[in-house]
């Protein structure tokens, strides 16, 4: 199929070169680097509106026929400013160029680019200077906290995934995350099977440019992906001309854990335990002799190695950058580690004149995993500090382990954390390839006519194994320990197509695009496992290979029209089709229209420009995370270990699923204002945004009426919610003096996004509660959180406590609100939720001379967190266990003075409000050393420095506002060197 | 020159037409795992009948395809939680006096408490669940009929068993049906006529669901296997007739009529069809009690080829703790949860009945915490060691299997029955009955009654004593207006120490808020 379109294109290729040429003109002259005046060889240089082209030569010159009829030459170098120059009578021409922060000026959107200053949608670019600084292994580390409406919550363990959110969460069941799109490959946001990241597969060393799209007339583009925003990373490339560059960059770090769970030390513990449990009490009889900080045990110093070089120039007409790049990084949490080899090829050739470009891309990433079991960190907060670590026992590996009466380990016991990351050993390999290519062809005999194609297959294989030994004081059972081995086989195709015209006419600059996309997911597990000496007759878990796919088609067009390149018009319309659902319901059509104004545009004087945007559009979403035929009525055949016994035959079972015939598409409509604003010779710009978006057939997986399908819930399209909220960016160039070589640069922004869910159930009931969320450690099945009518989603759902004079909780004590005389489940209510209500990002960078000094911090106001810590482990009972072990308790317990947990007290939501200072770094640029343009730059930085909060758990930021079992984030300092040859 | 641009540019368009009706053919997706058949397709196999109805029986005993865990069948609660037996366990025993849990999984403490309410996901469960076999049961009559059976093929012996298949899967929603009308009367009502889909079931009556479980029992009954002929696992008529002895038992409870005599006939049925007791109480709870000549229909379990952590596992592991040797249960160690009040333990004298199955070392008789262990006497009834004291084939999962109709209950339903009044039976044969267990309980007959004995007062705690622990109590205490208004009373209940009088309404469990809230045509029942 791909081979039939491609032998199409050039055909078509073949069938419209050109041949005509009139009258016209030779115009020639030299390009030269503004600063060095260094000739420049590669440049680009284009026949306004006419987009005949070619490239100077070794020495900076440049020859082009100018016809009749056509007089602006414009000269383009990735790196430096564009340049245009109208044709005087002159035919010699010579150019300067700036080079400089040109990468915001044009932006890259879907399917094309677009000039900053003509762009109508909310789209935001972040560009290398202002990445984030530190010991960063995935490319979202960059960007955290740089973007208004934009939050990315990182995890703690070594080269682990982030939960991106833009403008809030937009669906329910289906997945929040947004759209991500590497080098124009929209990549599949499904984990891989042993990978901590799937987004790792970029080498954050390789990022040239974020491009984030927020708003829908940005992102109808990608019409069926794009309800939570579309992030677009584009990776460096070669330059053609300059010498060949050589750069290193590379760090050495070491974290530690920035937190403990404020537990009771030994001696605390024992006087609790006497002061709780009367003399004979077989509680007491269980101490044991030892001081153990079972945490500090756990945790360890983590180390990180990270080495990246990438050469990069031209050979003859192909620009070509190469860079490899190796990670490596032990967790803080004994027994983790990551390592990482990465690739990045990037080939980008123009032939024809110029006319056929291609760009060629290959990244490929092998990663090493061993996961630390994390059952360990519960375990250390839990585990008694009076208890060594080794028994001075043979048996289960020394380590000392809680034992029932008989002297078999205790299965239901608090587990040895250094036993459970001991003997769990558990690792993986995973590898991934993205392979991409476009070309990009302009019409001989048609110039404003573009061709692109655009095709690239995505493959990872996941491969890990888990094994515990049948020596090890959990797993236990008739069959104890465990060898477990999985694979996955991820495969992503993609192929696509798009004409572009371009053409002035009149006042009136025209460009419409129109295109077709194709894209394939092929997911295959495989998985298998038994007890660890493989004796069991049915295995725990059948070796049986999952496979399943899905396909997105997709119809797409845009049009930008631009009137005396002042008033801006977009209009875009995408069909798409995606097989998840049934016949009557693939198609969904995501149209969308905005409107630009440039009120003022002027390059001098102290107001510069001020944009007015208008925008409106509608996206969709159709990723049921794991669902991938829920449309199709399906039988299920069961597992050899859950069967059924008729007579003497053991029937394997066959299962109708539940399925919804008319599943469709779920709506996210958008409104968005906007005003982009620059002052004092663009040197405070910025913007500001109201949207409002609204979500309808919310793909929710929520209860069906009993009796009416083959499962008690179903994917459904049932109800809607709502994000409001206001962003506000400024960069502002606070000092740029070029005489004192002083130069301060700040970036700040800040987000307020409302949530609200509006409809939940078919019918209105007014007594309906809501659909219960947020599980919990302590009991099974405990959610704390609820989706409710009228609320923000994951709203806290508890009892309102009841204090004491000395404002200390009465245990079970809680307010009747609704005043029926009794307290039950009724008198909960909504409190709080875990989003934050306003949150913002800071960024400086300040150099002088050759030091530079920056800083990066972030702030969430109003974000609310379930203190699971402390209600598991803040109350009396949780001390002994009838099955005799004991378990420690929170240092806080006494604040609380609770004898049973009481998971639902509202005591235990707390406010999270943070200031976060990400990171502070300092450097030194030796500039020029032995010749020209050979720069070191060493710089020392300091991650995660210091958090400002009230909140008195682990940490005030985790996704999901529920703060248990949380692997601490870690405060690393970090040496690195970057030098550029 | 022209034209053969033309005629190029012709098939390009065609070429692309043709490239993007192929690609769109492309959204035609089929499972591609050999683990899944489309619903059209799967009847095709002869054996896929007997496979579904399988899954039918296993939907009493399991959560889901994967043991113990992962492809759960319903959903909104922990899948442990999830299966059948183990919520019609916690509903039928932990809302009276034989059972208290130590645990704080949700609201299950509001069961001891009675004051459970529609938001409860212990109830929702329960309901679920039997609304679960309920749609698989009307989704298999519907791809059973004759039409289509003869439709792909399958021969004359193949359809005659298929006939067989379609009578237990119409016991099957009959028997859930049943336990719908005994726990929650007003439920909506579905068959096979009703296909999948988004429709709002209307909602039944007590009096309807009445004659409409009567009417499929009887209708079934003459379809299903003779007692004792049918393959293990699999219903046979005395299980039918269990049930419809049970729903006469209850009737006036149900829809306000004596049925005594109907309950006599059922019951004197299944008496006379061949099983006896078993000699050992103790065996019939035992790994292996898959050998016991007592049970009339069992829910199938086993640490191999069906595990769960529901269930059975539940059951035992639950009841285990403290000072208890796990290992002399069958188990890798227990869960220290399930105990029972004294209200239970009264009722067993000092020594001689051998049922007062009770573990004391260490454990007081009074509960003065629910939420430890050691507080009220811990039960061995049902255990994980076969009848030779060997343990089950695995550790972690029992191969336990559930009695839910044995024929001790069918004795004591025919007593009751005729003390209540019922015709064709008799007072001498029902002594008979209960002493042939009072034999089987002291070894002897040291614990036999006269005909002056055999009280409905007798009859209720002998139900206890016999069956405790069997998802009984609940409807025998409704029955015997004993259970949420009444002055019998027991540890806890109501959530206080001494126990206290709850609302009548509590009799009936609510109708779980998630469907209220799908369904606009139901209507709460009267308390909630």
């Amino acid at each position: 199929m791909k081979k039939l379109i491609f032998s199409i294109f050039l055909l078509g290729c073949l069938l419209f070169v050109p041949a005509m040429v009139l009258g016209q003109r030779t115009i020639s002259g030299k390009i030269t680097d503004s600063e060095t005046g260094e000739a420049m060889t590669g440049a680009t240089v284009i026949v306004l509106d006419l987009f005949t082209g070619t490239y100077s030569d070794e020495n900076g010159n440049y020859s082009i026929a100018l016809p009749e009829g056509y007089n602006k030459i414009r000269v383009t170098y990735v790196g430096y400013a564009d340049v245009e120059q109208a044709v005087g009578s002159s035919d010699e021409l010579n150019f300067s160029i700036d080079p400089g922060t040109t990468l915001d000026e044009v932006m890259v959107i879907g399917y094309g680019t677009v000039k900053k200053e003509d762009a109508t949608g909310a789209i935001q670019t972040v560009g290398e200077k202002f990445f984030n600084q530190g010991a960063i292994t995935g490319p979202q580390e960059l960007l955290a906290g740089k973007i208004a409406g934009v939050q990315i919550v990182q995890g703690g363990d070594p080269g682990g995934g982030a939960s991106i959110r833009i403008r809030g969460g937009s669906s329910l069941s289906a997945s929040n995350d947004p759209l991500i799109v590497i080098d124009g490959v929209p990549v599949s946001n499904s984990d891989i099977a042993g990978a901590r990241n799937p987004l790792n597969i970029v080498n954050p060393n390789d990022i040239e440019t974020f491009t984030v799209l927020k708003d829908a007339s940005a992102t109808a583009i990608y019409g069926s992906r794009a309800s939570n925003g579309v992030i677009l990373i584009t990776t460096k490339k070669g330059k053609l001309g300059k010498k060949i560059s050589v750069s290193y960059n590379g760090n050495f770090a070491v974290s530690n854990a920035s937190g403990k769970v404020d537990v009771l030390d030994a001696t605390e513990y024992r006087t609790v335990i006497e002061e709780q449990f009367v003399e004979g009490h077989p509680a007491r009889g269980l101490l044991g002799e030892s001081n153990t900080d079972w945490q500090d045990q756990i945790y360890q110093t983590g180390i990180q190695n990270d080495h990246n070089v990438s050469i990069a120039g031209g050979i003859g007409i192909v620009p070509y950058r190469v860079s490899l790049g190796y990670t490596n990084k032990t967790g803080i949490l004994k027994t983790d580690g990551f390592n990482r080899g990465t690739v990045a090829i990037n080939l980008s050739p123009s032939f024809l004149n110029n006319r056929l470009r291609v760009n060629f891309n290959l990244k490929s990433n092998l990663t090493n995993n061993r996961f630390a079991n994390r059952g360990a960190i519960g375990s250390a907060v839990f585990f008694d500090p009076t208890q060594p670590v080794m028994s001075g026992d043979e048996e289960f590996g020394g380590f000392f382990t809680w034992k029932q009466p008989d002297g078999r380990a205790n299965p239901i016991a608090t587990s040895n954390p250094l036993a459970l990351l001991e003997f769990r050993d558990d690792r993986s390999n995973v590898t991934r390839h993205i392979v991409s290519g476009q070309i990009d062809y302009r019409f001989g005999f048609l110039p404003e006519l573009r061709a692109n194609l655009n095709l690239a297959y995505d493959v990872s294989n996941g491969n890990g194994t888990i094994e515990v030994p049948d020596t090890a004081p959990f797993e236990l059972g008739t069959y104890p320990g465990l060898k477990n081995a999985y694979a996955q086989k991820n495969e992503n195709s993609l192929l696509e197509f798009y004409l572009n015209y371009a053409k002035k006419v009149s006042d009136f600059d025209i460009d419409v695009m129109a295109g077709y996309s194709w894209q394939h997911f092929l997911y295959a597990d495989f998985n298998e496992g038994n007890d660890f000496n493989n004796a069991s007759p049915v295995p725990l878990i059948e070796a049986d290979t999952f496979t399943r796919e899905n396909y997105l088609l997709s119809l797409f067009s845009r049009a930008n029209i631009t009137y005396k390149e002042r008033f801006l018009l977009t209009v875009t319309y995408r069909r798409d089709y995606s097989s998840r659902f049934g016949e009557g319901n693939r198609a969904g059509n995501f149209p969308a229209a905005a409107l630009g104004v440039k009120i003022i545009d002027d390059k001098e004087g102290s107001v510069n420009n001020v944009k007015l945007r208008l925008g409106y559009g509608i996206t969709g979403q159709q990723d049921l995370d794991g669902n991938y035929y829920p449309f199709l009525a399906r039988y299920q055949s069961s597992f050899d270990n859950a069967r059924y016994l008729f007579g003497n035959e053991w029937v394997t079972t066959l299962r109708p699923n539940g399925y919804n015939a008319s599943l469709r598409w779920e709506e996210t409509a958008t409104y968005n204002v906007g005003v982009d604003y620059g002052f004092l010779n663009n040197r405070i710009t910025g913007s500001i945004e109201y949207y409002q978006r609204y979500t309808s057939n919310l793909l929710n997986f929520i209860p069906v009426p009993a009796g009416t399908n083959l499962s008690n819930a179903i994917d459904s399209n049932v109800g809607d919610l709502e994000n409001k909220g206001l962003e506000f960016s400024v960069n502002a160039i606070a000092i740029d003096n070029r005489e004192k070589n002083i130069f301060w640069e700040i970036g700040f922004n800040i987000t307020r996004n409302v949530n609200e869910i509006t409809k939940l159930t078919a019918t209105e009931d007014p007594t309906y509660q809501g659909v219960p969320t947020g599980g919990i450690s302590g009991g099974v099945g405990n959610n704390i959180q609820i989706h409710s009518v009228g609320f923000p989603a994951s709203s806290f759902f508890v009892y309102e406590q009841v204090y004491d004079e000395a404002d200390i909780p009465i245990e079970g004590l809680y307010v009747d609100r609704n005043g029926d005389g009794q307290v039950t489940p009724d008198d909960r209510y909504r409190f709080e939720n875990p989003a934050p209500d306003v949150f913002l990002g800071l960024t400086s960078l300040f150099s002088y001379k050759d030091f530079d000094f920056s800083f990066a911090g972030r702030a969430n106001f109003g974000n609310h967190m379930y203190n699971n810590m402390l209600s598991t482990a803040g109350n009396y009972n949780g001390l002994y266990y009838s099955s005799n072990y004991l378990n420690n308790i929170h240092a806080d317990y006494a604040s609380i003075d609770m004898s049973v947990p009481q998971y639902f007290s509202d005591h235990f939501v707390q406010d999270a409000s943070f200031f976060r200072m990400d990171n502070i770094t300092a450097a030194y640029n030796f500039r020029n050393l032995f010749e020209k343009k050979n720069n070191i730059r060493i710089s020392v930085t300091a991650q995660n420095v210091f958090v400002i909060t009230n909140y008195t758990g682990l940490d005030p930021e985790i996704f999901g506002g529920i703060d248990n079992n949380f692997y601490p984030r870690s405060r690393t300092i970090l040496v690195g060197v970057n030098a550029n040859f | 020159m022209k034209r053969i641009s033309y005629i190029l540019l012709m098939l390009l368009f065609v070429g692309m037409s043709a490239f993007l009706t192929s690609c769109f053919s492309d959204l035609d997706v089929v499972p591609l795992d050999d683990d899944e058949v489309t619903a059209a397709t799967v009847y095709d196999d002869p054996g896929a009948y007997r496979q579904v109805l399988a899954k039918l029986y296993a939907g009493l005993s399991l959560s889901g395809q994967q043991g113990p865990a992962g492809q759960p069948d319903i959903s909104g609660i922990d899948e442990g939680f999830s299966t059948y037996i183990r919520q019609y366990w916690k509903a039928q025993e932990l809302t009276t006096d034989e059972a208290v849990i130590a645990w704080n999984d949700g609201n299950i403490q509001d069961y001891h408490q009675q004051d459970w309410d529609a938001q409860n996901e212990f109830i929702a469960a329960m309901y679920n669940r039997i609304f679960y076999q309920i749609s698989l049961v009307n989704e298999f009559i519907r791809e059973s009929t004759d039409e289509k059976v003869t439709e792909r093929g399958i021969d004359a012996a193949g359809q005659a068993e298929i006939q067989i298949y379609r009578a237990e899967a119409r016991f099957l929603r009959a028997l859930s049906y049943y336990h719908a009308l005994d726990m929650f009367r007003n439920v909506p009502f579905v068959t096979e006529d009703d296909k999948v889909g988004s429709f709002f079931p209307n909602q039944t009556n007590a009096a309807d669901l009445f004659t409409y479980i009567e009417s499929e029992l009887k209708a079934v009954e003459g379809l299903m296997a003779d007692p004792l002929s049918n393959e293990y696992g699999r219903a046979d008529k005395a299980a039918a007739w269990m049930t419809l002895a049970k729903l006469y038992l209850n009737a006036e409870v149900y829809i306000g009529q004596d049925k005594n005599s109907d309950c006599v006939e059922y019951s004197k049925k299944v008496i006379d069809a061949g099983f006896v007791l078993d000699a050992e109480y103790a065996n019939i709870f035992t790994a292996d009690n898959h050998l016991s000549p007592e049970i009339i229909f069992p829910v199938v379990f086993d640490g191999i080829n069906a595990k769960t952590y529901g269930g059975m596992t539940f059951v035992t592991h639950a009841a285990v703790g403290g000072s208890m040797n796990a290992g002399d249960f069958g188990l890798d160690g227990g869960w220290g949860g399930t105990r029972v009040t004294r209200a239970i333990v009264d009722k067993f004298p000092a020594a001689g009945d051998g049922r007062a199955m009770f573990y004391t070392d260490g454990q007081n008789l009074e509960i003065g915490d629910i939420a430890i262990f050691t507080e009220g006497y811990a039960v061995t009834k049902f255990t994980n060691v076969t009848s030779e004291g060997i343990p089950g084939s695995d550790l972690e999962f029992a191969d336990t299997d559930f009695p839910m109709y044995r024929l001790a209950d069918a004795y004591l339903m025919y007593a009751e029955a005729v003390l209540r009044g019922g015709g064709g039976g008799d007072l001498a044969s029902a002594v008979g009955y209960m002493n042939d267990l009072q034999e089987r309980a002291y070894g002897g007959s040291d614990g036999n009654i006269t005909e002056a004995d055999l009280t409905l007062d007798w009859i209720i705690d002998e139900r206890a004593r016999e069956l405790m622990w069997e998802c009984h109590r609940r409807t025998d205490l409704v029955r015997f207006g004993q259970y949420a208004e009444t002055n019998y009373l027991w540890p806890w209940k109501g959530g206080v120490p001494e126990g206290v009088s709850t609302s009548a309404f509590y009799d009936v469990f609510p109708i779980p808020s998630t469907d209220i809230g799908a369904n606009p045509n139901l209507i709460q029942n009267t308390g909630y």
